[in-house]
C-alpha cells in the first residue's frame, strides 16, 4: 500500500486531496462532513469584507448530454459573518488535527486590514492562509481578487503585508486571467509567499439561452461574466503549472505548488502530481457529485501508485517534468504514423472522413480483398449484411504525416496507435537548425533545398 | 405436461387503452426527451454509415440522429420523411434487428443505437403537432392514379405529389392505409399512426378515394384513359385455404388481427387457441390471442430452423408465454355442434430438400393426435394477387412481373409492394422503397424530369 500522506510546506495531511476554497467549504458542518468522507484537507471559503450574493449563481456547460463539463459562477466570497466562520474554523481544526485546514482570505489593499484578518485567522489554529488573488467576478471590481493577482506589484505588496506579520504558512493563489503566469508568481515569491496555488477560475460568459435570448445565468434579466472551472479547464491548469515548474526562479525558491483546475478523478490528480504539484484541490467535481468522490480518489491513486511501484506521493511529484520541453527543443526527425488494428476497427470510418476532409488525405477505404474504393453504396442493396462487406480504413503510411487526428477521433480504445517509425534522418531540433543553418529557418528557398537534401517530402 | 402448459406464463393483465383511445398500448413506450438525447448522443455519427446502407429506403440515419442531439427535431423528421414518407410506421414495424440496427457498428460489442425508437421520437414530434414539412410541387399538368393505399401506394403518391403531379389514390376498403391500418397489431402500430400518414398525403393535395375497388381490365382502361400513368400497389390476398376437413371453422389470421385492432370487443372468448404457421403474421395473431386471454399454441409443420418469422419475433412470442410445437401438420379441424373442440394433427419428419431448398416435411404414418382447443387461426401466408391476372398483367411466380424500374408488361402501368415481391421479404419498408422507385420511373417517363431535378435519383447515397 502506497503512502499517500504529504508534507506540503510543513503542513501534514493524510492524503493530497484538499477541497478548494469554494461553496463546498462554506461552513463548519460541511467541512466536518467532508473530513468524515476522507478529504485530506480543506481551504475554507474566502473570508473578507461584507458581501451580498445574488440568485442564479451558476451556469453549467453540457456537451452531448454530459453535465457540468464546466461551471461558471457569479458567487462572491463568504457572505456569513466573519466571527461565525472563525469560530467554526477553530472548532473543525480542534476536531480534525490531522487534516490540513487553510483559510482563504481577501481584504482591501490595506496593510492594516490584512494585519487584522491575519491575526484573527492565527487565533483559530488553522494551518495556513491562502491569499485569494484570483476571483475574477464581483470582488475584482472592488479592487480585490483578480485585480490584485493581475498586477504583479500589487501581488507582491499585498503578500508582503501578510508574510511580514504572521508565522502562518502563506499560500498565494494565482489567477489564470493573465498573459504570463510567471510574472505574478515571481511577485508572490518576492512578497515572501511560502507556497503557490493555481488556477483560480477563468473569466467567462457561460451561454445565451436560445429561447429567451437571456445571458446564463440569468440574474433578474441581466447577466455578467463569471469564473469558469471544471473538467474543461484542466489542460489550461496543467499548462500553467508546467510554466511555473519549469521556471528557474520558481524552482530556485523551492516553494511547493498546490494544483487545481478541473480535477474530477484520481487520474486527473495524478497528472497534476506528475507535473510537480505537491497537493491538489478539488471543487467542481465535489459540487457535482458530493464529498463521497474522495473515496475513489484515494483508492484509485493508491492502486495506481502500487501498480507503478511508487511508495509515496513524493515519488510521484514532478516525475514527468523532465519531459517538458519547448517547441524549439523537439526532435524534428521523430516520425510516427497511424496504424489501424483491423481486428479492433468497427468501421465507423470517422478516421477516414477526419483525415480526408481536414488532415492529409492518407486513409483509404479498402475492400476485404485490398481494393481501394470510394465511399458510397449500391442503393438497391440493403439489410444488415451490408455491414459484413463494409470497406475498412487503411492508412497509406508513406503519406501519413503522423498528425494523430485519426487516433483522437477513433471511438475504440487502442484501435489506432501512433507507431514510431525510423525517418532515416539525423536527429535535429529547430533551435539547433536555426543556430547551424540560419538561412534554412528564415528563407523559403533555403528551406526547400534543406528538405530536398535531408529527404523531407511535403504532400 | 400438455403442449399448452407453459412453465412461466406471464400474468396477463386486461387490455389497456392508449391515450388515443385504441385498445392495447404500443409495446414500446415513446422515448422521453432525456432518453432520446442520451441515446442520440451515444450515436457515433459514422461516415458512410452501415445503418443508412442497410435501410431499404436509405434514410440518412446518422444525420437525423445528430439533429435529435442538437435539438433540431423538425429537421430530423424532415431528414427521415424525405427518404421515407412512412417514417412513423417504419419506426414501429420495421425489423430493425435485420436492417439498420443489425448493421450498427456498436452492435458488435455493445448495444446498437435504438434507431427505430429515435425515428419514432422525431417523426411523432412533428406529426403530433401537425407540422407540415412538405408542399406539393409546381403543377406539371400530368395526372397519375395509384391503386391501393398501403405503404407502397402512399409512398408513391407522396413522391409524385411532391413532384407536382395530380395524384388520385384509390382504396377499396373504407379506410386508407392498407396493412398499416388493418394488418399491423396495435401493440406495434396504433391505427392513428397510419391515419396520420394518410392525412399527410391529403395535405399534399392527393385525392384519396376510399371504397373504390379495381375489379378488372375495364376499370384499368378507364384509369389509363383518365390518367397519364397508373401505379398498382395491390398487395396480396387472403390466407390460402388449407384443404382440410373443417376448413370453414378456420379463422383467417389477417382477419383476426384486424378484428383485434379495430373491434377487440367482438373477439370470440377463447381459452385455448391454436395458430397454424410460423411466419410473422402467425406470431402477431398468436400475440393478440394471448393478450386477449387465451393459452396459445403455434403449430408448424417444419422445425424451428425453418421458421420464417424473424428470430426476435419468435423470442418475443416465447416471452409472451406462447407455446410452439414443431413438425406438426394439421389435418382436420374437429368440431362439435358448430363449435371447435380440437385440431387433429399428424407428426412430421424432415425428408429431402424441396423446391425452396428446405428439407421437405413428410407425415409420419399413424402419428395422428388431437390438440384440444376452441379456436384455430390460420396464418400460412397470403394468396398471390388474383386481380393481376384479370388485368392482363404478365406474371412471374404468381407475382406481377416488373422490370428494374417497377414497370409492368402493360404500357404506362407500374406496380410495387408485396404484389411484386418475388424475391426478398415482404415488408413495409420494402414497399415504401418500391413506391419511391416507381414514382421516380413514372416521373421520368412523364417527361417532367426537370421538375424534381436530381432529387429523383432514387436512393442516391446522401453522404458521399
Amino acid at each position: 500500500m502506497a503512502d499517500l500522506s504529504i508534507n506540503f510546506a510543513g503542513i501534514r495531511a493524510p492524503n493530497p486531496f484538499w477541497l478548494a476554497s469554494a461553496p463546498p467549504t462554506n461552513t463548519g458542518a460541511q467541512v466536518i462532513r467532508a473530513f468524515e468522507h476522507g478529504w485530506g484537507g480543506a481551504v475554507w471559503k474566502t473570508i473578507g469584507p461584507p458581501v451580498l450574493n445574488i440568485s442564479n449563481r451558476y451556469g453549467g456547460l453540457s456537451i452531448g448530454g454530459q453535465r457540468l463539463l464546466a461551471i461558471n459562477n457569479v458567487e462572491l466570497i463568504s457572505d456569513r459573518p466573519i466571527e461565525v466562520n472563525l469560530r467554526e474554523i477553530a472548532e473543525v481544526k480542534r476536531l480534525f488535527p490531522d487534516r490540513a485546514l487553510i483559510v482563504s482570505a481577501m481584504v482591501d489593499a490595506d496593510p492594516l486590514a490584512w494585519r487584522e484578518i491575519v491575526m484573527r485567522i492565527e487565533d483559530t489554529g488553522a494551518d495556513g492562509i491562502e491569499l485569494n488573488y484570483g476571483c475574477p467576478q464581483g470582488m475584482s471590481e472592488r479592487g480585490m481578487g483578480a485585480a490584485v493577482g493581475q498586477v504583479p506589484e500589487m501581488c507582491e505588496l499585498n503578500t508582503y503585508w501578510v508574510t511580514s506579520v504572521t508565522k502562518l504558512l502563506v499560500i498565494v493563489k494565482l489567477t489564470p486571467n493573465v498573459t504570463h503566469i510567471v510574472d505574478p508568481a515571481h511577485a508572490a515569491l518576492k512578497g515572501g509567499a511560502h507556497a503557490l496555488s493555481l488556477i483560480n477560475t477563468i473569466n467567462s460568459v457561460m451561454s445565451v439561452d436560445l429561447d429567451t435570448l437571456q445571458i446564463t445565468p440569468n440574474i433578474g434579466g441581466r447577466g455578467t461574466h463569471g469564473g469558469y472551472a471544471g473538467p474543461a479547464v484542466k489542460p489550461i491548469a496543467l499548462n500553467m503549472l508546467s510554466e511555473l515548474m519549469t521556471d528557474a526562479e520558481v524552482l530556485r525558491s523551492g516553494v511547493p505548488i498546490c494544483g487545481m483546475g478541473g480535477i474530477v478523478t484520481w487520474r486527473d490528480a495524478a497528472e497534476f502530481l506528475l507535473l510537480g504539484a505537491g497537493a491538489v484541490q478539488v471543487c467542481t467535481a465535489a459540487m457535482h457529485y458530493g464529498y463521497r468522490i474522495v473515496e475513489d480518489m484515494i483508492d484509485g491513486l493508491s492502486n495506481w501508485m502500487d501498480d507503478k511501484g511508487f511508495a509515496s506521493v513524493g515519488d510521484v511529484v514532478g516525475r514527468s517534468l523532465p519531459q517538458l520541453s519547448t517547441f524549439g527543443q523537439l526532435d524534428l526527425s521523430y516520425q510516427a504514423v497511424a496504424r489501424i488494428d483491423p481486428d479492433k476497427c468497427i468501421q465507423c470510418n470517422l478516421c477516414y472522413v477526419a483525415c480526408n476532409d481536414t488532415a492529409h488525405q492518407c486513409i483509404d477505404l479498402t475492400t476485404p480483398g485490398g481494393l481501394r474504393v470510394d465511399p458510397g453504396f449500391d442503393p438497391r442493396v440493403n439489410g444488415k449484411a451490408v455491414a459484413d462487406t463494409r470497406p475498412m480504413p487503411v492508412v497509406r503510411e508513406a503519406d501519413c504525416v503522423g498528425c494523430a487526428l485519426c487516433a483522437n477521433v477513433c471511438p475504440v480504445d487502442h484501435c489506432i496507435t501512433m507507431v514510431s517509425v525510423p525517418s532515416g534522418r539525423e536527429s535535429v531540433t529547430w533551435d539547433e537548425l536555426s543556430a547551424r543553418q540560419p538561412a534554412v529557418t528564415q528563407q523559403w528557398g533555403a528551406m526547400e533545398a534543406y528538405r530536398e537534401d535531408v529527404g523531407i517530402e511535403i504532400h | 405436461m400438455t403442449a399448452f402448459e407453459h412453465p412461466s406464463a406471464p400474468d396477463l393483465s386486461a387490455p389497456t387503452q392508449s391515450s388515443s383511445g385504441s385498445t392495447w398500448q404500443e409495446l414500446l413506450p415513446p422515448m422521453s426527451a432525456h432518453e432520446a438525447a442520451v441515446e442520440a448522443n451515444r450515436c457515433l455519427y459514422c461516415y458512410d454509415a452501415p445503418c443508412l446502407q442497410a435501410c431499404p429506403t436509405h434514410i440518412d440515419i446518422p444525420t437525423f440522429i445528430r439533429k435529435i442531439g442538437t435539438g433540431n427535431l423538425r429537421g430530423s423528421a424532415r431528414t427521415i420523411l424525405e427518404a421515407n414518407f412512412l417514417g412513423g410506421t417504419c419506426a414501429r414495424v420495421c425489423p430493425v434487428q435485420e436492417l439498420c440496427e443489425g448493421a450498427c457498428v456498436l452492435g458488435k460489442d455493445h448495444t446498437p443505437i435504438q434507431i427505430g425508437r429515435l425515428q419514432r421520437y422525431a417523426v411523432d414530434h412533428v406529426q403530433e403537432r401537425g407540422v407540415q414539412l412538405f408542399q406539393p410541387g409546381t403543377p406539371t399538368g400530368k395526372s397519375v392514379a395509384v391503386v391501393g393505399s398501403g405503404p407502397a401506394g402512399i409512398s408513391a403518391a407522396a413522391e409524385l405529389a411532391k413532384a407536382g403531379h395530380a395524384v388520385t389514390l384509390l382504396e377499396k376498403r373504407e379506410q386508407a392505409g392498407g396493412l398499416s391500418t388493418y394488418g399491423i397489431v396495435s401493440l406495434r402500430e396504433p391505427i392513428e399512426i397510419a391515419q396520420r400518414e394518410v392525412q399527410a398525403l391529403i395535405d399534399l393535395g392527393v385525392d384519396v378515394q376510399t371504397g373504390r375497388e379495381l375489379t378488372g381490365k375495364a376499370d384499368l382502361d378507364i384509369l389509363l384513359h383518365d390518367h397519364d400513368a397508373v401505379f398498382l400497389a395491390l398487395g396480396l390476398g387472403a390466407v390460402p385455404a388449407m384443404g382440410v376437413p373443417g376448413e370453414e371453422h378456420l379463422i383467417d389470421g389477417l382477419d383476426f388481427i384486424e378484428q383485434a385492432k379495430l373491434h377487440p370487443e367482438t373477439l370470440l372468448y377463447s381459452l385455448k387457441t391454436v395458430v397454424i404457421g410460423a411466419g410473422n403474421t402467425a406470431i402477431d395473431a398468436a400475440t393478440m390471442a394471448r393478450r386477449a386471454g387465451a393459452e396459445v399454441l403455434v403449430v408448424y409443420r417444419r422445425t424451428e430452423a425453418e421458421m420464417t418469422a424473424y428470430r426476435h419475433e419468435y423470442e418475443f412470442a416465447l416471452h409472451e408465454g406462447i407455446a410452439f410445437t414443431f413438425l406438426t401438420q394439421p389435418v382436420e379441424v374437429v368440431s362439435h355442434g358448430g363449435k371447435v373442440t380440437g385440431l387433429k394433427c399428424v407428426k412430421m419428419a424432415l425428408g429431402a430438400p424441396d423446391a425452396s431448398g428446405r428439407p421437405r416435411p413428410q407425415p409420419v404414418p399413424g402419428s395422428e393426435f388431437i390438440l384440444d382447443c376452441d379456436q384455430v387461426i390460420s396464418a400460412i401466408g397470403q394468396e398471390k394477387p388474383d386481380l393481376a391476372k384479370l388485368l392482363g398483367l404478365e406474371l412471374e411466380g404468381g407475382y406481377i412481373k416488373v422490370n428494374h424500374d417497377l414497370q409492368t408488361s402493360l404500357p404506362r402501368v407500374w406496380a410495387g409492394g408485396d404484389g411484386v415481391r418475388l424475391r426478398g421479404s415482404a415488408s413495409t419498408v420494402m414497399a415504401v422503397q418500391d413506391g419511391k422507385i416507381a414514382a421516380a420511373g413514372i416521373h421520368a417517363a412523364l417527361g417532367a424530369g426537370e421538375v424534381g431535378g436530381g432529387k429523383w435519383e432514387v436512393g442516391t447515397p446522401q453522404t458521399s
